[in-house]
This record gives C-alpha cells, structure tokens and sequence, in this order.
C-alpha cells in the first residue's frame, strides 16, 4: 500500500491510497490521518480510486480516522470506492455512516 | 435421553396439576418452581449433549499465516508472565509474542525487552475513558498488532510448543472465527478441594456446544480471526453510533424546554438561538428518517450548532464589555480614586455570577448536542471488537460472532496448563466475577432475544445463564426438609408410593444421562460447589441487576494468581454454616417429633435423607476452607 497526502486550503488534505488497505497496512493509514489532523488540516478526503482490496481492518482504520478528524472540529470523508470497497461498506452497514463521494476533490464543495 | 425429557415432563407436569399442597401454598409454590428449574435445566443439559461433537484433528495449517501470541496481565508477578512468555515464544509456529501489561509496570517492560517480546500498554487515548478490563486491554492491543490470527493467553496459562499447530488448521474455514482449547490446571491436588478444574465444561458441555456451532470463547487459550473481530466490531459500532444519535435526537425536545426555562432563557438572543437549534435538530431527525448517512448529517449539524455557539459567544462578549464599561462609568462617578478599586472588584464579580448569561443558558444542552456524533466520544477506540458490556467479556463476544454468522471450533486437546486459585477466598471472588459477568450477559443482551443465531444456539447459551440460577433453587432446597421436619407441613400432597413412581424414575435417568454425557469424568465435586455457593450465585444475579438497572459498580476484582494468606477464613462460608447448622437442628427436631408420634414416617426418613444429602452436599467447604495451597507430590517435589 502506499499512501500519499496532498493538502489544500481551509484545513482540507487529501490522502491518496493505493494498493491493498488491509491489516498489514491499517496502521501506516492511521498514523498518516493524524498527522494530517495534528498539522492543520482536520477535514480530510480519502481517495480510495487506487484501492484494488479493503477489509475489516482497513475499514477500522477509516473509522479510526474518523474520530480523529471529529475530534479536531474536522470530518473525514471517502470518495471513488471500488465495488468490492462498496460491498465491504455494505456487508458491515458502514453505508449507514459514510457517504462514498464521487471524486476526492470536491468532497468539501458544499461544505 | 428422550427418557429423561418424557421422565422430566411427566413429574414436573403431576407435581403442577396434581400435586400442590394449596394449604402450604408458600413453601409449596417455591418448591414446585425450584423444581421445574431444575427440570429445565436438565433438559436444556439434554439438548446440549444430544449433538455432542468429537472433532478429528484439523488440516495441517497453511504456511505463512501471521499469527500473533498475546499475554493478557494487570497485576500478575514478573517471574509468572515471564514463564508465560518464555514458553509463548517456544510456540512452533512463525509468530510474534506480546505482553499486553495493563499495569504499566516498568519492570514488565525490561522483562520483555529482555526476552526480546512484544510489550504493549494502553494508548493516550484511554486516559480519562472507561477502561473496559480486560477487553479493554485485547482491544487496544488490536490496533498495535497487525497479524491474521491470534492467541489468546492468560498470564498464568502456560502453553505448549504445538498449540498454534495443533489448532491453526481449523482456519482453512474462511467462516471459523474462533478456536478454543481446554483450560486446565497443574497446581490442583487429588480430589480438588476447590473445584478448580472444569471437565464437565471443557469436555461433553463445550464438545455438546460445538455440535450445534455454539462452543464458548472462555478468554483464554482460544485463537481468533483479526477479520471476524474488526467485522465485529464495526457493525457494533454502526449500529452504537446510531443508537446514541437517534436517542439524543430524541431527548432533543425536552432538554431544549429546559434549556428555554433555565435563568437568562427568556433573553431575546437566546430564544433566537435556541429556535435555531431546535430547527437544525428537527431537519436532523428528517434526515434520519429518510435513511441519510450519519457522518454527513451529524456534521452538518455539529458545524451549526458550532456557529450559533460562536454567535453566542461574540454576543456574550460584548454585552460583556458593555457591563465593565457601565462599571467604569459608575466608578467614576462615585468620586475618590480609593473607592474605584472596590466598584470595580464589586463589578467584576457580579459579572462573573451572572446568571443571567446568554452562554450559560446554552451550556445546558452543550452536552446533548455533543453525543449528536458518530466519533463515539465518551469511549477510547471507536472500535471494541471485545464486548464490553460484561466483566466476562468473552461470552458476550462469542455470541455476538455467532450472530454475524461466523462459526466457533472446541479443539478437545490440553494446549496449555494454568495455576487456579489456591484458597477459598480467591476462589470465591473468581467465582462471583464469572457469575456476575454471565448474568450482565444475561440481562444486556438476552441470547432468546439476539437475531441472527439459530434457536439452539440461543438455547446454548440461555443454558449456561440458566445454571447460574441455581442458587435460589437451593435456597429452597435447603428450606423445604426444615420446614417438614420443624413444623410436619408438606409441601407435596400424595402418598409416598405416588411421589416415588414419578421421581425415581426421572431421578435415576437423570444420573443416567450424567453418567453417559461424562464419559467418566468426575463431576461429582462440580455438583456439589453449584448447590454449595448459592450464596455466590444469588448474590451474583443481585449484583449484576444492581449493577446493570440501577448503575451500581459491581465491585469488579482481578483474580489473584498467588494465594492469599489469611488463615482458615470460616467466615467466607458463613452462610451455609448457618444453613448446615438448621439442617442439624431440623434433623433432630423431626426425630423427636417422630418418636413422639407427630409425624409419618416415610415423611420423616425421606426429608432426613434429604438432610443429608444436603450436608453431604455442603461438606465439600469445610475441606475448601481448610485447604492450605498446593503440595506438589511424589518424590521429585521440592
């Protein structure tokens, strides 16, 4: 997995991930969302268009991220899932609390 | 066994219809439900057995999965977990192995370095949060450690080398989300005066559990599937995070009346401000209703609130510099520079009583609208695959996993040896915590009432907290022969022939049914500690409503590892010297009263027997109470 960070104005950074977020790489994604936070830029895009495999642990860091971002005053939003990114949202009714954007850069766009 | 159920079914259905002394109605009822528990109990002990599972071994595991080893501590001593640990990292199986140290002893920490394992401890984050024992501990260690599967290992629970090999196998089964292996201890002498070791449960009751895909998680020496925990725990934390919104959406309403009604409520600004809140929660709870994902409309909610607080603050401070300007005015002209000083202090503390601030009128609904959030801010981890909602997190947890659908395996082969309690005392305070964990298990979540397991499955575990019951069925077992002997009232009206045609036969079934479903193994002293501790259970089962209706602490303990001196402590079983005492007594009340003709005498011997059953029943304490620790035997012993 690799995982690169771009960051924009009014405290927005997108966080690019590529490659499998799994349990071997859930930790470098937490650790790279808190660092975003603590520099700054609480509201936070994921772009997952790079993300070929996700599963629980993966989701978990997501989740992770999240609090993180709310608790700066931020949010943490996700965009371009894949299908099977979409079926793992679904199985655990993740849907139910994350909004799967269309593109990364405008997650923000309304607000 | 189908005998024992139509045996079971037909006494209990004659003593119900046919058999009510209505005149001794109050020890004839109690009587007659402590029976019919019982009869439940031993059917669903008939249901347990009827599937009984002996696996063969598994498939070789694959190679190459990553396998984590934690050792869960708190309190235990170095030395103990380092013989632990030592023998963790012999395992054969490529793993890593972790001390999971919930005491955050520095001492630990070098012991780890030393053996060159793992040492974790908890994060920043659970400062200040609830801290979950020790699922707390598994879960925060869940997030340091990345491996596929894990074991789990109590402090004291030292395994053997071929533990991972034995049982990773059973994995192949992408739905096999928990393995679990005997616990069994060495420090038990011949004849376990303290009952430590459990072969009825890790044996025919957990080989019967896992027949109908319901074999327990019992904490330790048990191997689980990162992937089916995390699913675990999302869903939990989806369906949390929805309950908490929902339930603050709803209080929204009252909390806000309060708010309106609370000094400086009536302000203008106020009223503005709250009318303002008040439509934000109500499109809040539209979009709810209309199924709208929780993490946009809660922060669009929170970004209002946040502005109108902003409002509020700004108005606050002005109105605020506007009072110390009045002040100043009024300082000047009350005169003399000496008498500034004292208006102004006089000023600034009536500013800061004010109770008529607009802010203060918000600040009550501040922490509503805080838990209008999907970051599950009162907790340390959004995620706690480990319930929490027990101090035995592991029943709670098996269940939950059954409910997701994932399968559990009862891997019949001693993997690793433990060190049980070494007196009463600490037994009992072991005792009381699994009691009272299950019951909270019990009341929480109800297995009858979970979705997603099937009726046997529930029934697996509805049947374990059924048992813990028992202590209120004693009770009553101990009153019934007291109550005959003392006073000659029966609480069964029939003839002794009538009463024996249908008891024996069940009773003797009954035995029979323990005897096959043992295959052998002792349970005898298991039987006598589960009517012996009543006081234990009944307790637990008042604690555990205490704790879970009315939030009282229950007063949780970790269970020493080493023995706590204090003497023979008589007073620890108190209560059943008491009760052996009245059963002394009632026996000879009811001879004399037979001698003197005030009785019958199939009454009286068949109550005496009982008497002694009892006592028999409740000797097992005396040895308990007067067990010194454990003798190693044979010559090799230091």
């Amino acid at each position: 997995m690799n995982v690169t960070v771009k960051r924009l104005d009014q405290g927005v950074a997108i966080i690019y991930v590529t490659g499998k977020l799994n349990l071997v790489s859930a930790g470098s994604l937490r650790e790279a969302v808190t660092e975003t936070v603590d520099g700054a830029h609480p509201r936070i895009s994921v772009d997952l268009t790079g993300v070929d495999f996700m599963d629980s642990s993966g989701l978990g860091a997501l989740i992770g991220g999240l609090k993180t971002a709310r608790q700066a005053g931020g949010d943490l939003r996700i965009a371009a899932p894949s299908d099977q990114v979409k079926l793992v949202l679904q199985l655990t009714n993740m849907d139910r609390v994350l909004t799967a954007y269309d593109h990364a850069e405008s997650a923000y766009a309304n607000g | 066994m189908i005998l024992t159920v139509i045996l079971g079914v037909n006494y209990a259905a004659w003593r119900w219809l046919f058999s009510l002394n209505w005149d001794a109605w109050w020890i004839a009822i109690p009587l007659v439900v402590a029976e019919t528990y019982s009869i439940i109990d031993v059917l669903l002990f008939g249901l347990t057995m009827w599937r009984s599972r002996d696996r063969s071994s598994p498939p070789a595991p694959q190679n190459g999965l990553s396998v984590d080893v934690l050792i869960t501590t708190y309190d235990e001593s170095v030395e103990l977990v380092t013989s632990t640990a030592v023998a963790a990292r012999a395992i054969r199986y490529p793993h890593e192995t972790w001390i999971l140290d919930d005491g955050n002893r520095p001492e630990m920490q070098e012991a780890a370095s030393a053996l060159g394992v793992g040492y974790i401890t908890r994060a920043e984050g659970w400062k200040n949060r609830p801290r979950h024992a020790k699922a707390g501990n598994l879960n925060n260690a869940l997030l340091t450690t990345e491996g596929e599967f894990m074991l789990i290992l109590d402090a004291d629970q030292v395994p053997v080398p071929t533990i991972l090999d034995a049982t990773l196998g059973y994995f192949t089964d992408p739905s096999v989300a928990l393995v679990q292996t005997p616990q069994w201890f060495g420090n038990v002498p011949t004849g376990d005066p303290l009952g430590s070791q459990a072969p009825l449960f890790y044996g025919p009751i957990q080989q019967g559990k896992d027949g109908w895909n319901a074999a327990f998680f019992c904490g330790s020496n048990a191997l689980l599937r990162r992937e089916a925990l995390m699913q675990l725990g999302i869903t939990r934390y989806v369906t949390e995070v929805e309950t908490e919104v929902r339930s603050a959406l709803r209080r929204a309403d009252r909390v806000l009346a309060m708010a309106r009604r609370a000094p400086g409520g009536n302000l203008p600004i106020v009223q503005a401000a709250l009318s303002d809140v008040a439509s934000a929660i109500a499109t809040a709870r539209l979009a709810v209703a209309a199924g709208e994902p929780l993490g946009h409309l809660t922060y669009g909610l929170q970004q209002i609130i946040f502005e109108i607080s902003r409002r509020m603050v700004s108005i606050d401070l002005h109105e605020a510099s506007l009072d110390l300007a009045v002040i100043r005015e009024l300082s000047r002209g009350s005169g003399g520079p000496h008498l500034e000083l004292a208006d102004l202090d006089g000023g600034l503390d009536a500013l800061a009583s004010r109770d008529l601030s607009p802010l203060a009128a918000l600040e009550s609904i501040q922490g509503l609208l805080r838990s209008i959030d999907v970051d599950r801010s009162s907790e340390a981890q959004p995620l706690m695959p480990l319930a929490t909602i027990s101090v035995t997190e592991d029943m709670a947890t098996s269940m939950r996993l059954h409910a997701l659908g994932f399968k559990s395996v009862y891997h019949h082969e001693l993997l690793a040896i433990g060190l049980a309690p070494e007196d009463l005392g600490t037994m009992l305070q072991q005792r009381l915590r699994w009691a009272q964990g299950t019951m909270q298990v019990m009341i929480r979540e109800n297995p009858l009432a979970q979705r997603g397991m099937s009726l046997a499955q529930k029934l697996m575990y509805f049947s374990t907290m059924w048992s813990y019951l028992s202590g209120f069925a004693a009770l009553v077992y101990f009153a019934a022969p007291v109550i005959y002997l003392c006073f000659g009232i029966l609480p069964v009206s029939t003839t002794a022939l009538q009463f024996f045609l249908r008891f024996l036969p069940f009773m003797v079934a009954n035995q029979m049914l323990f005897v096959i479903a043992g295959h052998g193994v002792p349970t005898w002293r298991g039987q006598q500690y589960s009517l012996a501790l009543f006081p234990v259970w009944i307790r637990a089962t008042t604690s555990a409503i205490a704790n879970v209706v009315f939030h009282r602490p229950l007063g949780f303990v970790v269970t020493p590892k080493t023995r706590q001196d204090h003497g023979t402590r008589w007073s620890l079983i108190g209560v059943q010297l008491v009760t052996a005492g009245v059963l002394a007594i009632a026996a000879v009340i009811g001879v004399i009263r037979l001698l003197l003709g005030d009785d019958e005498a199939v009454g009286t011997f068949v109550n005496l027997a009982w008497v002694i059953f009892d006592l028999v029943i409740l000797s097992i304490l005396i040895s308990a109470v007067r067990y010194r620790g454990f003798q190693p035997e044979g010559p090799s012993a230091r």
